[in-house]
């Protein structure tokens, strides 16, 4: 047990220092690499706790697909880092002591919760989704999420394909220049908007109009 | 103190999400800064509904956070490509040069 607490401590130590340094980085670039490490030092609390499904797909999804998609975006945009420093500005002091303050309040109610709370009586008994101790993590999680909760599934997955469809849809950009193929104006054309018939007479030819 | 329970897990949650709280209210970088720190409040809800969830002997909070996680991801994607969009638009996506709207 007190190897557990090691653990814990040392883990969650490593992710608020990470979670500060998030916010504070000078360059946004290691802001990126501290929240990667914050993931990742989050995943291995949950790998510890004893939800090992969870914690590996935490690495999968947000280190692997979110924090990069983080890192593309400030590599390409090429956010100046110089002036950031420079441009500490005026109305800044205004929102420094208000926004504190709300924080502050925010974390003591968050206090005051955490130490007033106690489970409701029964809580384990009511509930239908209780943990079975034979199975693992990934077995029992697999059970009740493709029965019980299969419609939730399945609409985080219209989400995903929402978003898909979003992000492409903001980010496209039509380019002069290009010829495309127009699918509608090759359907709808029609045999009597280009094809003519004309009799020609011998030796004459055929007058054109375009 | 050295029983790691309940309590500490919500505690480390708590931290978390104040500091994210507080990387939008005092963030003068850019926008990215403020996409980072609501990925921020999403990592503590996750915490704190495992922590439940492993407490209390109780799937549902771990299917809630796979949930929580797909949403996280959309936005993320969403919230990159009006960063993108703008920042192809207005050429700047810090902070103090994004007034328009004067708010």
């Amino acid at each position: 047990m007190i190897v557990h607490s090691i653990f814990f401590y040392f883990f969650s130590f490593i992710a608020v220092i990470a979670a500060i340094m998030v916010t504070r980085a000078k360059n946004t670039v290691h802001g990126v690499f501290f929240l990667i490490l914050d993931f990742i030092s989050v995943s291995c609390l949950f790998i510890m706790i004893g939800a090992e499904f969870l914690g590996m797909i935490m690495l999968i999804v947000y280190v692997g697909a979110v924090a990069v998609l983080f890192l593309f975006v400030v590599m390409m945009l090429n956010v100046n880092i110089k002036e950031t420093t420079l441009t500490k500005v005026k109305e800044f002091k205004g929102v420094k002591p208000i926004g504190i303050l709300v924080g502050v309040v925010i974390f003591l109610e968050l206090i005051v919760v955490i130490g007033g709370w106690q489970f409701k009586e029964n809580v384990l008994i009511t509930s239908s989704s209780v943990v079975n101790q034979n199975l693992t993590n990934t077995e029992s999680l697999g059970n009740i999420l493709y029965t019980d909760y299969v419609h939730l599934f399945q609409i985080s997955g219209m989400i995903l394909l929402v978003a898909m469809i979003g992000a492409i849809v903001l980010t496209y950009r039509k380019k002069e220049g290009i010829k495309r193929q127009n699918v509608f104006s090759q359907i709808s054309r029609e045999k009597k908007d280009s094809v003519t018939l004309a009799k020609v007479k011998i030796g004459e030819g055929v007058e054109i109009n375009d | 103190m050295i029983e790691v329970g309940l309590g500490h897990y919500l505690m480390l949650s708590a931290i978390i999400f104040t500091i994210g709280i507080l990387g939008i209210f005092l963030n003068r970088k850019n926008v990215i800064v403020i996409l980072m720190s609501i990925e921020l409040i999403l990592l503590a809800v996750n915490i704190n509904l495992v922590s439940f969830s492993i407490y209390t002997q109780n799937l549902l909070g771990q299917i809630f956070t796979m949930f929580i996680l797909a949403v996280a991801a959309a936005e993320a994607a969403i919230g990159l490509a009006i960063i993108v969009v703008y920042f192809r638009n207005k050429g700047s996506i810090k902070i103090e040069d994004i007034s328009s709207m004067k708010g």
